[in-house]
């Protein structure tokens, strides 16, 4: 990986000579003056079982084709377990377990008494949080740092946010009597593993449907030990299925005649296909999709913490987001000195074993992807775009990409316009706020943008003319269950989050 | 405005306006910086890492008395404990000792032959609301008795009253009194009441020869904190980047436990890098903090926690 030091240019295209200014001489050195020793999370407490089973109607029970596929860490490729693959057979089963579930149990009991369960699954992520953060790191990638003090926390608070809904969904709809659909099958992706089922598996629970939910086929481990959660918890048998595979058993849950709802959370690809093949049954549909965001950044922004906004945006988990903050977009006058802070603060980015508490950057998710971040690079490079990458050692075994930002990026450029998914930022410049929101909203898709000034009416000016979905001023990546999250465009439709989010599982007069 | 006055330092241009440099600096969003600065005192910083970090906190420590009963004798006893924190050889020395100006020849006495400095208060310290003539008398005998460096503080009323102009020519005269003494400028950032002001006046006070940047007295709370830290080196740091200057920062007040020292040490490693991780660019004003970054290194070196007999109160 050859990181290419380059003359920042102002405008797209053109290149200037570096003016020979102090500022173009002075360079802050990141090096060895005094180091962190490694901070290794202990995970020899953490008991994953050599294989694990489906989830299916309260117990545990073996595929039908006697297949099991391994899950390894990304960042050792080493296997850490092997899981069931679910094929057409398993998956009805489970639809019909947890339709056996809703007839049976679920949709006799009191809000109240759902809230119960729900609170007490809440609870024992909490207690069960270490472990889950650790396991997450391994079965995924990402630093201990933010499974630790942003998934799991958020998984938490999404059980206890739609817990206190489920006695109070007349008033969160009020005479429009709200009923449960019944089945929801829920599929996610693997960028948030234990927190994308805590996003589907909650709201759907709290307003009283059961769930058949495929976790994805890198990063199974969480949503199988939701599972023993969920039986600790006691909830009655069938209420929630978790049936593991890859795409085919996902295809199959989407499928499934007797579904009555269908969430999806991943490419927007795959959302396409499910569309299609959802249309002409009565099935309710939510997608979640891919995003390509614009962080806006005016020149009477708050640099310093931009730069952190930036970081944040683009190199939180990788960039395996689908809210990233991909493109930047920089008010010219802006460029310079925003591209110098951006550059030394990468410097600082510590890449490397995820399981260490000081992992700013951990391992890309997999093979596959690495490869698809490396295409889109080498694209950007083709296309004429100046790459920077950040100057770090990089371990030999596992997925890694260094933190990486291209400028000189035109809005036809590929990586301009496709999502990546991994750490890699375009940065364009515009002189106006029109020319910034017309050039923000020039994608197909609209989940996320990013608008940083110290003028607050200009942020509210800006934010009401983005197609997107969220829109964070002066802070990114920022998520509470009470606030709903959702795309327009491509980016797909329904809300997750909130009063919002209850709504794809109910049906209201 | 202070600028028409005899001590203007502004320079006369052709028109016989005097003009200022751009004290202008980059607003500061307060929830993300507060955060940027928590999300770096989560570092894990262990074993020799640890070790070394407490040690070049040692060698960062402006050991500081700035009390009304200071005595020859308190300050006789805190200049051994400066020149030597700890039996043990690895121990360095502190950076300096830091007193009021009519103890610095007792400091300059008993430091003599050692690498400690003498750092003095000055300038009506710690409120700054004298007049200029005494607050630079107070800066030339202090030299005078041989304070190596004086922390002066800044008019904070001035300031907020947006004198601007003021504070930079209070510090320019400030810096021209200390002949050879390096001069270190306590903002007081916990009377400044916002961020912003606190990168504006970090940036009048570099403009105007400032050697060092310093939060507080100690005197007034909050003192030193985390994020007016990260504020102050981020400004620190947009000077470098305009002038190729490296000027020095001292956080100051409320500093006494180790893992905090170690905090601010994360904070200048990641916000300014290697060049600044030296006793030269970077102090940490206390009073207190000793004792436990020793108790740190003794239990790193031991395995246990020593009762707080085993150091010496000075």
């Amino acid at each position: 990986m050859t990181a290419k030091e380059t003359i920042v240019s102002a405008t797209n295209g053109e290149t200037h000579a570096a003016p020979s200014s102090p500022a173009q001489r002075a360079a802050l050195e990141f090096g060895k003056a005094w180091t962190y020793a490694p901070a290794p999370e202990a995970a020899d407490h953490v008991r994953i079982d050599p294989r694990y089973e489906l989830f299916i109607g309260g117990k545990w029970v073996a595929p039908s084709s006697g297949k099991y596929f391994d899950t390894v860490s990304p960042s050792t490729e080493q296997k850490l377990s092997e899981v069931a693959e679910a094929n057409e057979r398993d998956v009805d089963l489970a639809v019909k377990a947890a339709r056996n579930a809703y007839e049976k149990y679920w949709s006799k009991l009191s809000g109240i008494e759902r809230g119960k369960y729900v609170y007490r699954i809440a609870r024992v992520i909490q207690e069960k949080a270490r472990e889950l953060a650790i396991v997450e790191t391994m079965d995924g990638g990402k630093p201990i740092k933010e499974s630790r003090d942003v998934d799991l926390p958020l998984v938490a608070a999404h059980f206890f946010y739609y817990a206190g809904w489920a006695d109070k969904l007349a008033y969160a709809f009020p005479g429009r009597s709200p009923r449960p659909l019944g089945v929801a099958g829920q599929v996610i992706p693997w960028n948030f593993p234990l927190l994308m089922a805590a996003w589907k598996l909650a709201p759907a629970l709290a307003a009283g449907n059961t769930c058949v939910l495929k976790p994805a086929e890198t990063t199974p481990l969480t949503a199988l030990l939701l599972a023993k959660i969920i039986e600790e918890c006691d909830l009655p048998p069938g209420v929630v299925n978790i049936v593991t595979g890859a795409g085919a058993t996902g295809a199959a849950v989407v499928a499934h005649p007797d579904v009555d709802k269908v969430a999806f959370t991943g490419s927007t690809d795959v959302g396409k296909r499910i569309q299609k093949a959802l249309s002409g049954t009565k099935k309710k549909l939510t997608l979640e999709l891919g995003g390509k965001a614009a962080n806006i950044v005016f020149a009477d922004a708050p640099l310093d913490q931009a730069v952190e906004g930036i970081i944040s945006g683009i190199y939180f988990n990788q960039g395996h987001v689908c809210c990233a903050g991909s493109r930047l977009l920089v008010e010219e006058g802006a460029f310079e000195p925003l591209l110098q802070k951006l550059r030394d603060r990468m410097q600082t980015l510590r890449v490397g074993d995820p399981l260490d508490k000081n992992t700013d950057v951990g391992a890309i998710n997999s093979k596959m992807q690495l490869d698809k971040i490396r295409e889109l690079v080498d694209a950007g490079e083709r296309e004429g775009a100046e790459r920077f990458s950040a100057p770090c050692e990089l371990p030999t075994r596992g997925y890694w990409f260094a933190p990486t930002l291209f400028t000189g990026v035109s809005q036809s450029h590929r990586i301009a316009r496709e999502e990546i998914f991994g750490p890699v930022l375009a940065v364009m410049t515009f002189r106006t706020p029109d020319e910034a929101i017309e050039k923000a909203n020039n994608t197909m898709y609209g989940l996320s943008a990013g608008v940083w000034t110290d003028k607050g009416s200009k942020s509210f000016w800006v934010s009401q003319r983005l197609r997107a979905g969220v829109v964070w001023a002066n802070t990114y990546n920022k998520f509470d269950p009470s606030s709903p999250f959702g795309g327009y465009k491509e980016s797909g439709f329904g809300r997750e989050g909130g009063r919002q989010g209850l709504l794809p599982y109910l049906e209201v007069d | 405005m202070a600028a028409e006055g005899g001590n203007g330092k502004g320079a006369v241009g052709p028109s016989g306006v005097r003009t200022y440099p751009d004290f202008s600096a980059p607003t500061v969003d307060k929830v993300m910086v507060e955060e940027r600065a928590a999300s770096l005192g989560k570092r894990s910083i262990k074993k020799e890492a640890k070790v070394a970090g407490l040690l070049l906190s040692i060698a960062m420590m402006d050991l500081t008395t700035l009390e009304g009963k200071d005595s020859p004798g308190k300050v006789t006893q805190l200049c051994q404990k400066a020149m030597r924190p700890h039996a043990s050889p690895e121990v360095p020395p502190c950076a300096a000792i830091c007193v009021y100006p009519k103890l610095v020849p007792v400091a300059k006495r008993a430091l003599a032959g050692s690498s400690v400095k003498v750092a003095s208060v000055a300038t009506a310290f710690p409120s700054g609301l004298s007049a200029l003539d005494v607050k630079l008398d107070d800066v030339r005998r202090a030299v005078a008795w041989g304070a190596d460096e004086i922390d002066m503080v800044i008019d904070r009323g001035a300031l907020l009253a947006g004198e601007k102009t003021r504070i930079f020519d209070e510090i320019a005269a400030t810096k021209e009194a200390c002949g050879q003494a390096h001069l270190k400028v306590i903002l007081e950032t916990g009377e400044l009441g916002t961020y912003d002001l606190v990168r504006e006046a970090s940036q009048i006070a570099m403009l105007a020869g400032a050697d060092f940047i310093k939060t507080s007295t100690g005197k007034v709370t909050p003192a030193a904190t985390p994020a007016v830290t990260l504020v102050m080196l981020e400004a620190i740091r947009d000077f470098f980047y305009a002038t190729g200057k490296r000027i020095g920062m001292k956080p100051a007040g409320g500093i006494r436990t180790a893992k905090q020292a170690l905090h601010y040490l994360v904070l200048v490693k990641e916000t300014l890098g290697d060049a600044w991780l030296t006793p030269d660019l970077f102090r940490l004003g206390a009073s207190t903090l000793l004792n436990d970054v020793l108790m740190q290194l003794e239990k790193e070196r031991t395995g246990a926690y020593q009762s707080g007999d085993y150091f010496s109160k000075d």
